[in-house]
């Protein structure tokens, strides 16, 4: 049944995918297919974008924002605030410090949490920031850097459940993630609807993929391009991008995935280096400016909702950036090869402390310490928009008001961000196929032929994402991403006492000297 | 207990003369040789998703093409030499995991060939030779 449902699917979608790519140059200039496209979507998924975006009553915090905040800080209090705990331990599983040396040659921690990094860090670090900053003032860092602490524990939770139900087949390779712990997870604790789950879980990451972690990537690369090379057709820079994605996912022409991945590191270093050569530049102002920080996470600085809104772009900003508790990490993370599935949960859980707490925050400590806020200096209060965007010395919002911050230091800087944002969105768009991928073999069974549909499909996506403005699309698609953190905080609080177990054998053999360091 | 030498071995004609050489010290010392074969390895390079989906299975078979297409034909010709030959196959830094296997061993001596690169490509990529000189903890032979 199942492979005929699969069968009838991919036909659709495939003629879906190629009519939308077929008409993708002409959307560029035909305003009104473009519109009309815009339409039918938003009639037709408005309610599921509404609904995973809609706020508590009576407030303007959307529910799905404190669905992953809750849960994280109910996994940091079920496992004893477990980030702070294994912290040091953390950081010598990446070292390879408790690694076999007999196993050299497997994948390290190390290489699966840089992989895994490559996906989550992105636009969101840069522009997103900005986004949150700009509305919620600097009180915003405060809260964005305590949900990146929590979040940790959701990281840990999924990774560590990733690992353990993994499929290994017989060939041996992996295939793992929410959709596996979903079903045996609940098999095994003999709780119904794992499977259903699953299926719900893998239909909203493929929709994820194709949109918040293709599209959405796709567009907002070629603006960046567009900014530095004069306005151009957008099926120009999606044609060269699913080209080059298309070798990279379907050619096995690794080599330009490695330069760029390897770029992508580098350019998160410089990019936090010369954040704190800014911040050291302006020294002078750290007193000002976490006075700044405190007090408008507490207090009403003028801003759009006073302080609680200042938490609310916080946490948003958090949730958005570091995909903790969505799964995606989860599924990059299950394929290290380790005999203690807890390990990789350590590991992963440095993912939302780099993402979140060390390059989100010096976005925004950029922004705060080289005073790109307008504070009415006779009342002390930030000077608000009709928006309820805090006005900005140089009047530019999101990527613009990052760019700006560093330009007032380096004047070359807006240059070297347009390639990072580039190359961001490149190996987000890599990561994403590949989870995508996961989630669409999980439906439609392993095979190539099953996966060859699917990465044609997503390659023929990167050229719809870059030359039309879907609006309603990439709604769509972010909102599948969240809709995928709904199903997999389920089954992680079904699962957790099973992660409870894991930890507490793991850590009582630690302490015992049963598992022991190899160097 | 026979002294036990160790030779780097990676299929070029440079480390085919380190074999042969360490071969004939060994018989007339009477020692053991183990044949030492790396695959270039750092836990620290990136791999894509899919590579580190597949990497088991890829570590295999590249483990099971260093014993079939160098290690075993070796271990064939050398079988009527007169000296007890085994070999290693390890992952990790060349030099490095040469010298690890050395210590593991007890080994009193490497042996290993150099391919006489030009200066500037060997202080442009390195040389295992010149980095085991440096880094050996036993006597190093460089055969040239």
């Amino acid at each position: 049944m199942q492979h005929s449902f699969g069968s009838r699917a991919l036909s659709r979608a495939l003629a879906l995918a190629f009519a939308l790519c077929a008409a993708a140059p002409a959307w560029a200039q035909v305003e009104t297919l473009d519109d009309t496209i815009n339409r039918i979507f938003a009639d037709s998924t408005g309610w599921f974008v509404s609904l995973i975006f809609s706020n508590f009553p009576g407030t303007s915090f959307p529910w799905i924002v404190g669905w992953l905040v809750v849960a994280a800080t109910v996994f940091t209090l079920y496992f004893g605030f477990i980030q702070f705990r294994v912290l040091g331990h953390s950081i010598a599983l990446v070292r390879g410090d408790y690694s076999d040396p007999r196993d050299a040659g497997e994948v390290s921690h190390f290489q699966a949490l840089a992989t895994a990094l490559s996906g989550t860090v992105g636009l969101g670090n840069i522009a997103g920031v900005a986004v949150a900053v700009g509305i919620g003032g600097p009180g915003a860092t405060f809260w964005m850097i305590l949900a990146g602490l929590l979040g940790m524990a959701s990281k840990f939770t999924e990774c560590t459940l990733g690992v353990k139900y993994r499929n290994e087949y017989e060939d041996g390779t992996v295939s793992g993630g929410p959709m596996y712990y979903l079903t045996k997870g609940f098999a095994e604790r003999g709780v119904p609807g794992g499977r259903v789950l699953a299926v719900l879980f893998s239909i909203f990451c493929i929709f994820g993929a194709f949109g918040g972690g293709n599209m959405f990537q796709a567009n907002q690369a070629h603006q960046q391009l567009a900014g530095v090379f004069g306005d151009y057709p957008g099926w120009i820079t999606g044609v060269v991008f699913a080209f080059i994605v298309f070798i990279v996912i379907v050619g096995g022409i690794k080599s330009i995935a490695r330069v760029t991945e390897k770029v992508v590191p580098f350019m998160a270093i410089l990019y936090v280096g010369t954040a704190l050569v800014i911040i050291g530049m302006n020294i002078g102002n750290i007193g000002w400016a976490f006075t700044q920080i405190f007090r408008g996470a507490f207090t009403d600085m003028g801003i759009a909702g006073g302080a609680v809104g200042a938490l609310i772009q916080g946490f948003k900003r958090a949730a958005f950036s570091n995909e903790a508790g969505v799964g995606s990490a989860a599924i990059a993370h299950s394929a290290v090869r380790t005999k203690e599935p807890v390990t990789e949960g350590f590991v992963s859980l440095l993912e939302p402390f780099i993402d979140t707490v060390v390059i989100c925050t010096m976005t925004a400590l950029v922004i705060i310490f080289t005073g790109q806020l307008v504070i009415d200096p006779e009342t002390g209060r930030y000077v608000v928009d009709q928006g309820g965007h805090i006005v900005t010395a140089t009047g530019a919002t999101g990527v613009g008001l990052t760019s700006a911050a560093f330009a007032s230091a380096f004047s070359w800087f807006p240059y070297l961000l347009v390639v990072a944002v580039v190359l961001f969105a490149f190996s987000t768009m890599i990561s994403w196929s590949y989870y995508g991928l996961k989630a669409w073999t999980y439906l439609f069974g392993e095979g190539k032929q099953q996966e060859l549909i699917f990465k044609i499909l997503f390659c023929l996506f990167v050229i719809v994402g870059a030359a039309a403005n879907l609006g309603p699309v990439i709604d769509f698609s972010d909102a599948a991403i969240f809709a995928m953190a709904v199903v997999n905080i389920i089954g992680l609080y079904v699962l957790m006492p099973i992660v409870k177990r894991e930890v507490n054998g793991y850590l009582s053999r630690l302490r015992s000297g049963e598992i022991r360091k190899f160097t | 207990m026979k002294d036990i030498l160790v030779a780097a071995y990676d299929g070029s004609a440079a480390s085919r003369r380190a074999v042969d050489f360490a071969i004939r010290q060994a018989g007339l010392i009477d020692a053991s040789v183990v044949i030492a074969h790396v695959l270039e390895w750092s836990p620290y390079s990136f791999l894509t998703p899919q590579e580190i989906a597949e990497r088991h299975k890829r570590r295999a078979e590249e483990l099971a093409r260093a014993q079939n297409a160098l290690i075993d034909p070796l271990l064939k010709e050398l079988g009527d030499a007169g000296v007890p030959v085994s070999a290693e196959v390890r992952y990790g830094h060349v030099a490095e995991t040469i010298c690890q296997i050395a210590k593991e061993a007890r080994a009193g001596q490497v042996f290993v060939g150099r391919t006489g690169e030009s200066r500037l490509a060997q202080r442009l990529f390195g040389s295992v030779a010149v980095t085991l000189a440096q880094i050996s903890p036993v006597a190093c032979t460089i055969v040239p």
